[in-house]
């Protein structure tokens, strides 16, 4: 563990001894994106192209689309043409109903599920570099456009799922989403302004990984953070609680690929 | 293949300062981490950084473990002639990556 990563851990421990949970969402016009909370450098680095480095597995998955692929030969393009008009929109109501699976899906499994389905290739695993490219350039099209989640009867037990995810104490340190995210936001954990926690900019080119990563691993970043066992990737709980996230951030605009600290 | 993207001005007057910003995909692996056997990851980084306006060169950076992951390098010129401005990324691995742009001085 280094230095930095220590002081943090002991940061987390002395919040978790002190709060106490009250619970009430954060009214519709006071949501703001993480970006708000960002510094001025860091806010130019992600609104110029020339500086994002999240472009780059915009651009990687500009190639990709147009690859074929799998058993089938088949490229993304083959069926969906143009993805600035056929993708346009679609990150910006992900998760969404399967019917098939009867649950909602997230915006890489339902990438991937065209990718053995339809391409007849091997699955991308969780993270993988193509499927993060993939995924970045998918949402992409999607950039400015508002979260359009519009819960129905078939989704809404897995959207209360993931509320009541967001509301529960959990792990070692006792700490629900909640008392961080919708009661401490703009306060300080350490040196860290504590963020509304909205799904806006994902995937995201975050510094402290160097890389460009999805939402989950945010997730599993703020539940190790909390001393809980994350969920696996790709878990049910995990799709639940971005599907919640994303109705809670319904309106704000989509931003991928955002930079974060 | 890795990828860069530069940005400047494509149209200036004579004897304007320009700023140029660099961006290059490289993970800059720094050959101090290791794997959770234990085993050190090799270093791989991006050694030097070469501009040059006209065949001439005017700006050059060496490159070292601490640099973060796809370095940004911004820098200024003065504008004195239209023509072409090439970037140049080499380092460890035979790594090796060129770009250009051009400029129009008025
Ligand atoms: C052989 C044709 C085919 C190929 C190849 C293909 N898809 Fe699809 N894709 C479809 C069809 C058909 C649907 C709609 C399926 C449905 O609604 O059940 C779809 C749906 C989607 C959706 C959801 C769209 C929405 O409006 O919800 C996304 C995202 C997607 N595909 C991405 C991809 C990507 C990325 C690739 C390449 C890795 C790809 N597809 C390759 C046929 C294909
Ligand atoms: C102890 C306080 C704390 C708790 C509890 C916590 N987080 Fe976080 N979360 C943070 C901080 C601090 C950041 C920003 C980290 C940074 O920028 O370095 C963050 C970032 C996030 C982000 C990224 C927002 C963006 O702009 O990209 C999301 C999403 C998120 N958290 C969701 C959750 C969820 C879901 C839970 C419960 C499983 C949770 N967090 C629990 C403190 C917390």
């Amino acid at each position: 563990m280094s230095a930095g990563s220590r002081a943090r851990a002991v940061a987390w421990i002395f919040f978790a001894a002190t709060q106490t949970v009250a619970g009430a969402e954060i009214p519709l016009e006071e949501r703001r994106s993480g970006y708000e909370f960002m510094s001025r450098d860091t806010r130019a680095m992600q609104d110029d192209d020339a500086t994002n480095p999240g472009v780059f597995w915009v651009l990687d998955g500009e190639a990709l689309w147009n690859r074929k692929a799998g058993a089938a030969g088949t490229a993304c393009a083959d069926c969906h043409g143009n993805a600035r008009v056929s993708m346009k929109g679609v990150a910006a109501r992900y998760p969404a109903w399967d019917a098939a699976r009867r649950r909602p899906v997230n915006l890489e499994q339902r990438i991937n599920m065209c990718r053995t389905e339809r391409q007849k290739a091997a699955p991308l695993e969780h993270e993988n570099r193509d499927l993060l490219a993939l995924t970045a350039y998918v949402a992409h099209q999607s950039r400015g456009m508002p979260i359009t989640i519009a819960p129905d009867k078939r989704t809404e037990p897995f959207l209360n799922a993931g509320r009541a995810t967001f509301m529960r104490r959990q792990g070692q340190l006792n700490l629900a989403c909640a008392q961080c995210h919708d009661e401490r936001w703009g306060k300080k954990l350490a040196g860290t302004t504590i963020p509304q926690g909205h799904p806006t900019g994902y995937p995201l080119y975050r510094l402290e990984w160097q890389s460009l990563g999805s939402l989950q691993r945010r997730l599993r970043n703020c539940m190790i953070g909390i001393r809980a066992e994350p969920y696996p990737y790709g878990a049910m709980e995990f799709v639940e609680l971005e599907l919640y996230l994303m109705w809670r951030a319904r309106g704000m605009k989509l931003e991928t690929p955002a930079v974060r600290p | 293949m890795a990828r860069a993207v530069v940005k400047l001005p494509s149209t200036v007057k004579r004897g304007e300062i320009v700023e140029i910003r660099t961006l290059v995909q490289h993970a800059m692996e720094t050959g101090f981490r290791r794997t959770q056997l234990g085993e050190v990851i090799p270093r791989n980084i991006i050694r030097t950084f070469v501009c040059a306006y006209n065949g001439k060169e005017i700006f050059r950076a060496g490159l070292h473990p601490a640099i973060a992951a796809n370095p940004l390098l911004a820098f200024t010129t003065v504008a004195t002639e239209s023509g072409t401005i090439t970037f140049t990324w080499t380092g460890d691995n035979g790594f090796s990556v060129t770009e250009s742009a051009t400029i129009t001085v008025e």
